[in-house]
């Protein structure tokens, strides 16, 4: 058997072409269908013409907030490109080479500040956008209304903090800072015990009465503007949001998108190989001379199956390894993944040798193999939910009778922790695996004619 | 080598219908017969390619070397990784120096490092028996083995042929030239549509021709065959 796996090997190495396709074309497009599954939606690119001067600073009550840093947080949210004037932003949106222009004038921070006065001014921002492409407009009204919440509403958290703090010192009592200096306020708290303190001193009479009634308000207030701090803080932000996933967890985006790599390249490798070789013996006449006495069907099957899981391997491993300069994989669970990849690769591989058992020339079993592969493995990627329920029942039983979709879910969970076991996938591909050798060995019958 | 009253069918069509010979050791035997007369399946039986559905086949002792109407070889591999290969699968305790024995029986030797789908057909033809000669058999089946090269090369072949029975292999071979079946054989079954027509030496064979065409009788052999064939109703 090792002769015929050093003869294949050889094979492999004489035909350099079909061996870089083999190997370079999986890969390209594991890598491109990776790229696709991984990558969200670009951040849109914003023209950004920050009007306002460097040391203006919102301030509520003469009180200074620390910069509210809005450029570094718009541009989190957006590619920014930084332009100089008004003119600049509109070529710039014109052009399409911005999806948007954000004008922050030069009085906004000033506007900000006028919140907390007797005037208080509308504090406004302009968004210049390309109206031609519903489908951009669309995108940027989204995103400046997302953008445009958020600062109202970390204003409204800053505004009600402040207003908390004061509430605080006229409850408690403590130092107001005023025009560099700093004025003592008493507090409520601390005027109804002084309050409390002088009553017995007083004679009876309508001056004790209307102490003690002073004394009673002063406490009641305390107590109840104690209440009025977390509310108006709750005000600020009336609805928090906690994310909650349902449905068993899914692996993080950029581990599926390397486990879809990896499985792609594996199958094509896999099949591909060893259908195009188990046809190469029927093609080249060699399949009656061998199995006349000199291995067996079984011995043959086994062969082609190896030299799968064998070139499929080192492939997926390079592959990873290639991956890892871009993206850190877990090489502490190597073993999981070999583990994986040998039993994925030995599935995929008796399902390349069924399929090169059907078609008697290599080019037809390669074409097969393609046609028979690529739609299985697209189909393994429809997630639930995006195709009616009858149409995903169907797809499931599909991708369920070829070893791509379990392959996919062993490496996905080898690759890390967390994404659900490697026992049912594992378990599933072995029964894939004994299957498709039993119609391999039916389907060799019919190479024996000559 | 016996053979007796071998049938085959293939579903309706009775590819053989009881087929029956013998040979020796060193003899050539001649399987001549029309394309479609039942060669390649009654050498393929012999070969144990393929069961029969009826009568027996006797191998006396040692292994029976099969040679394939299409060279089975390796035509991305070189000549001396195809005959290392099989070798090696056919468990010589050297495998190399078996390569070079067919080598130099092949005349191949200068050759040895070429792909093998570079040579011509002829040279392909070589290896493909070698191939068949690497079991060290005692008698060696060569389905058409002629077909597809010209006379030079055929010349060459039939001498390397010729040789191996002189050194004692029982050698059987089908064509569907009757000249070269007459040339080479020093017996000559005739097949057609599944039936044996004809056992015995060339010149028999020569003789019954003339014998059931005298019309044909001053012609050439080819011309004369085919009105025999005629008269036996195909
Ligand atoms: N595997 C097969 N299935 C069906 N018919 C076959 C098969 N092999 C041979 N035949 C038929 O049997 C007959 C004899 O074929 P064959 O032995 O190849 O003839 P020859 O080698 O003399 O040209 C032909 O009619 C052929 O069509
Ligand atoms: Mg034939």
């Amino acid at each position: 058997m090792r002769w015929l796996l050093l003869k294949d090997l050889q094979i492999l190495r004489r035909s350099p072409l079909q061996a870089v396709l083999l190997v370079a074309y999986p890969v390209l497009i594991a890598v491109l269908v990776g790229l696709a599954v991984s990558r969200g939606p670009e951040k849109p690119r914003v023209a950004l013409l920050n009007e306002v001067p460097a040391n203006a600073r919102v301030s509520l009550s003469g009180t200074k907030l620390p910069s509210a840093n809005v450029q570094r947080r718009i541009c989190d949210k957006v590619e920014c490109v930084h332009v100089h004037s008004r003119d600049e932003a509109v070529a710039k949106v014109e052009s399409g080479d911005v999806l948007a222009a954000l004008i922050l004038p030069e009085d906004l921070v000033n506007k900000i500040n006028s919140l907390s006065t007797l005037s208080p001014g509308t504090p406004k921002v302009e968004v210049l956008v390309n109206e031609s492409d519903p489908l951009k407009a669309g995108i940027v009204d989204d995103r400046i209304e997302a953008l445009l919440a958020q600062a109202n509403l970390t204003l409204a958290k800053r505004i009600a903090a402040e207003g908390g703090k004061y509430l605080n010192l006229v409850i408690r009592g403590g130092d107001l800072p005023v025009l560099g200096g700093g004025i003592h306020i008493l507090g409520l708290q601390a005027s109804a015990h002084i309050l409390e303190a002088i009553e017995p001193a007083l004679p009876n009479g309508p001056l004790k009465v209307a102490l003690s009634q002073v004394t009673e308000f002063a406490n009641q207030a305390g107590e109840n503007l104690d209440i009025a701090g977390p509310l108006i803080n709750r005000l600020a932000q009336p609805i928090t949001v906690e994310k909650v996933a349902v449905g068993g967890s899914s692996p993080p985006l950029e581990t599926f998108a390397i486990a879809v790599a990896a499985t792609l390249t594996l199958a094509f490798v896999a099949v591909l190989l060893v259908a195009g070789s188990l046809a190469l013996e029927r093609e080249e006449n060699a399949y009656p001379r061998l199995t006349r006495g000199l291995v067996s069907a079984r011995a043959l099957l086994g062969e082609k199956v190896l030299l799968g899981v064998v070139v499929g391997l080192v492939v997926t491993i390079l592959m990873l390894a290639g991956l890892t300069i871009f993206v850190p994989l877990e090489w502490s669970r190597f073993g999981l993944w070999l583990a994986a990849i040998v039993v994925g690769g030995a599935s995929l591989a008796t399902a390349g040798a069924a399929l090169g058992a059907a078609a008697r020339e290599v080019r037809a079993v390669s074409l097969l193999a393609f046609m028979v592969t690529l739609p299985v493995a697209f189909l393994s990627l429809v997630p639930s939910g995006t195709v009616g329920q009858g149409l995903y029942d169907v797809i499931k039983v599909i991708t369920a009778l070829f070893p791509f979709k379990p392959a996919l879910e062993a490496i996905t969970s080898a690759l890390e922790a967390g994404n659900g076991g490697i026992g049912g996938p594992l378990l599933h591909l072995a029964i894939l695996c004994i299957a498709y050798a039993a119609i391999a060995r039916l389907a060799l019958r019919r190479f024996t004619r000559v | 080598m016996q053979a007796r009253g071998l049938v085959k069918r293939f579903g309706d069509r009775e590819a053989l219908k009881g087929v029956g010979f013998s040979a020796e050791p060193r003899e050539l035997v001649a399987v001549i017969g029309p394309n479609g007369a039942g060669k390649t399946t009654l050498l393929s039986i012999l070969a144990g390619i393929q069961a029969a559905d009826g009568g027996e086949v006797e191998t006396g002792d040692g292994t029976v070397g099969w040679v394939p109407q299409q060279a089975a070889l390796y035509r991305r591999l070189t000549v001396e990784e195809n005959l290392l290969l099989f070798a090696r699968l056919e468990k010589h305790e050297d495998p190399s120096a078996s390569v070079e024995e067919m080598l130099d029986l092949t005349g191949l030797r200068e050759r040895r490092g070429e792909i093998v789908a570079r040579l011509s057909g002829g040279n392909q033809q070589r290896i493909n028996i070698a191939i068949g000669l690497l079991s060290r058999p005692s008698v060696l089946l060569l389905d058409e083995p002629s077909v597809g090269l010209d006379s030079r090369q055929r010349a060459r072949l039939w001498e390397f042929v010729s040789a191996l029975a002189g050194r004692g292999t029982t050698v059987i071979f089908s064509t569907h030239d009757i000249q070269e079946a007459e040339r080479y054989g020093n017996r000559v079954l005739v097949l057609a549509d599944g039936e044996a027509l004809f056992d015995g030496p060339a010149e028999e064979l020569r003789e019954a021709v003339r014998r059931e065409a005298p019309e044909a009788a001053d012609r050439d052999f080819e011309t004369a065959f085919v009105a025999y064939l005629h008269h036996r109703g195909h």
